[in-house]
């Protein structure tokens, strides 16, 4: 049977909900609302409103209540309407969520999960649509999960929360109506975010990406296989800390590399990636190492002109060719 | 106007395949630049060219296999304006010599790839990804003699291991039965140039026992103070020896052409020097008589590597003017050689080894190194007598290996 990533990650709420009584679920609209990409739809009359509970619009207060929360030994699930708001909570995700453990020499745990929608293509224009993931990768102190298969929404709550640091996970808006056997049951219990996913093999190139972009990522492969050339997909699945194992062994398998990243290329975690495979793999490649990502403008209402700012199959399938020369 | 031919890479070969090509129509070349790449059978040799001028027209493809002689491209010389008609590049061999077969397609895939990179490559370092360089590395492959197929001509790690099958005498190796014919190939052309030498050349024989203890002596001396890397062999001690020597005796040094001697102005000594898979080639050192020890062993070491790695340039495969063997290495004690047509002369050295020898200052009998030179020599031009002499002169100048 099938199942929307949407559906999993309620089914993931729901299971974590019905698990432990310190779990509760907050945000803007998650209550009656039933959450604006409906994600937590029918939670509340499942649970009532204590746990799963609405909020003002204030990001920097409800998300600083859920680090009080999680202080106070509970398992808060704060749920950001996108990650566009998220910048009025900079200064508890990043300032005390983050940096708590540090700042009490280990006394406090800030065992928070903080969920957000990321990423345009929805036509919701430029104050809307941001890929800014990367800047919380780049934050010491939380871990960063992106998942971008319908597998993932539903395993990785539960090791979110069971983790003892915040975690953020980012739901690209445009993955939530996709849908996908789920896999047995004991496959998404055990899920990992620790590693990075080989989500197709090949030989010739490594397409690297994560989140909105994975299915790209996997259609340009198929694009190329009909072609003859046979890539590979890495689905990154955790953005902090990187799994830089994964990358490396596949960079040592095919020597050419291509990121898709939804965000700008300047200092972006696609600019990261590459720094990296420089550092570590530089006489395993037999090319540059390419990267598409968005074009470096405000994301345009317009679908033509939205749609040519993000990155898309025919670049990525392109820049696969110039590099094989082919 | 004037044209390029095949020259003639050495007095046993008859024709050639190109390989590949350096230039390109429109591109400015000079005396003694590397034009081409042409398979002699023996060798893959960097062919050189002696005029400047610029490329107009390339009429030989890779691949093509054609006579000693035959135009392979037209330049036009400085100053010259190109005649009206478009340049044609790369048809078929002119006058009827058209391919024998196609080229294998490595080959051809090659010669894409190198027009490729002259026309997009910026000019300076040859553009290599890193995991070709590495690899090339790996395989002991040059990888300046890899054409690239990436994109801008860049040397991809696919090209360095398709390189393996290109038919260089460095990669004869590679499958089995190339190197089985190339083997075949090697043996006819040393059979065709032997069996003419012996035919054509009366050959006498002399040999002398030089003692060189002094030149040992003098050489551990030089080499105390030289890093490993760097010391000086005893074998480019007697190859400057010989040189020396040789500048009395012109007679020995030279070229038997057309019922006739040419004695050659510079000592170029060509170096026997036995490939890895068999066969043997003797590419010149040039000028040796002039050059300092420590340039010449440089020299000689880049030679030998350079030779089995198949990357020799057409100068060297046919100017040298008497041959040098130095079969000591193996073990024996003196050689009669054969000498290389249309040269007269081979100075061969046996194993350097202690010997009962007698002082000649003191009448003592010591135990001391020396070594068995030989010549061989053609009768044609000279006599036993002044052969006589050339050793004797050799076995003194060893003496004093100061002077040298």
């Amino acid at each position: 049977m099938k199942v929307s990533y949407r559906e999993a990650l309620r089914e993931a709420l729901r299971e974590a909900l019905a698990q432990d009584p310190r779990v509760f679920l907050m945000g803007e609209d998650v209550g009656r609302y039933g959450g604006t990409y409906a994600v937590s739809k029918g939670l509340l009359d499942e649970f009532g409103p204590d746990r799963i509970r609405d909020t003002p619009l204030s990001e920097l207060g409800f998300v600083g209540a859920g680090v009080g929360a999680a202080l106070g030994g509970m398992r808060p699930i704060v749920e950001v309407m996108t990650i566009n708001f998220s910048l009025l909570a900079l200064d508890q995700i990043v300032n005390s969520a983050a940096l708590l453990r540090h700042m009490s020499g280990g006394q406090c745990a800030v065992s928070l999960v903080i969920r957000m929608a990321t990423g345009a293509g929805r036509q919701l224009a430029a104050q809307h649509s941001h890929s800014l993931e990367n800047w919380y990768a780049h934050i010491p102190g939380i871990r960063v999960l992106a998942p971008a298969t319908v597998a993932d929404a539903r395993g990785m709550l539960a090791p979110a929360l069971a983790d003892p640091d915040p975690v953020i996970l980012f739901e690209h808006a445009q993955l939530y109506n996709l849908e996908d056997a789920l896999p047995v049951e004991r496959v998404w219990h055990a899920c990992d975010i620790s590693r990075a996913a080989v989500r197709r093999t090949g030989t010739q190139a490594s397409l690297i990406t994560y989140g909105g972009c994975l299915p790209k990522a996997m259609q340009a492969a198929d694009e190329l296989a009909a072609t003859g050339i046979d890539v590979e997909v890495i689905d990154l699945r955790v953005l902090r800390p990187l799994d830089l194992d994964t990358i490396a062994a596949s960079v040592r398998r095919t020597h050419r590399v291509v990121v898709v990243d939804e965000g700008w290329k300047t200092g972006s975690l696609a600019g990261e990636i590459v720094a990296r495979i420089a550092e570590d793999c530089l006489y395993d490649l037999d090319a540059p190492p390419r990267r598409v990502c968005s074009a470096e403008v405000p994301i345009p209402y317009a679908r033509h002109m939205e749609a040519a700012a993000l990155p898309q199959v025919a670049q990525i399938v392109a820049a696969v060719k110039e590099m094989l020369n082919v | 106007m004037f044209e390029f031919k095949l020259p003639s890479l050495g007095a046993d070969m008859d024709e050639g395949k190109l390989l590949e090509w350096h230039v390109k129509p429109g591109d400015k070349v000079k005396k003694g630049q590397v034009v081409a790449v042409v398979d002699t059978s023996k060798a893959a040799v960097d062919v050189e060219i002696w005029q400047d001028g610029t490329v107009f027209e390339l009429l030989v493809e890779p691949g093509t296999r054609l006579p000693v002689g035959s135009v392979m491209a037209t330049l036009l010389e400085d100053g010259e304006s190109a005649p009206a008609r478009k340049p044609v590049t790369l048809q078929g061999a002119r006058k009827g010599e058209a391919r024998r077969k196609a080229p294998p397609p490595e080959v051809a895939a090659e010669a894409v790839g190198v027009r490729q990179a002259a026309e997009l490559a910026p000019p300076g370092r040859p553009r290599v990804s890193p995991a070709a360089r590495k690899r090339a590395d790996e395989l002991g492959r040059d990888i300046a003699r890899i054409a690239g197929s990436g994109p801008g001509g860049v040397v991809t790690l696919a090209d360095v291991e398709r390189a393996v099958v290109v038919p260089t005498a460095a990669a004869a190796a590679a499958t089995p039965a190339a190197a089985a014919a190339r083997q075949a190939e090697m043996r006819r052309t040393i059979a065709a140039a032997m069996s003419r030498s012996k035919r054509e050349i009366p050959h006498y024989y002399l040999f002398e026992t030089i003692p060189l203890a002094r030149a040992s002596e003098w050489l551990a001396g030089v080499n105390a103070d030289r890093p490993i890397t760097e010391r000086i062999l005893m074998a480019a001690l007697l190859l400057k020896a010989v040189a020396i020597t040789l500048k009395g005796f012109p007679a020995l040094n030279g070229f038997y052409r057309n019922e006739r001697f040419e004695p050659a102005d510079a000592v170029n000594a060509g170096v026997a020097i036995s490939l890895r898979g068999g066969g043997l080639v003797a590419p010149a050192l040039h000028d040796v008589d002039s050059k300092t020890l420590p340039v010449l062993m440089r020299e000689l070491s880049d030679l030998v590597r350079r030779t089995r790695a198949g990357s020799l340039r057409s100068s060297e495969m046919s100017d040298p003017t008497i041959t040098v063997t130095n079969l000591g290495e193996q073990g024996v004690e003196a050689v009669m050689g054969v000498i290389y047509p249309p040269q007269v002369a081979l100075v061969g050295f046996g194993r350097i080894a202690p010997r009962p020898v007698v002082d000649e200052a003191d009448g003592d009998l010591r135990v001391l190194p020396a070594v068995t030179a030989s010549l061989a020599a053609d009768h044609r031009v000279s006599d036993g007598h002044r052969g006589a002499l050339f050793l004797g002169a050799l076995r003194e100048l060893l003496q004093h290996p100061e002077d040298l």
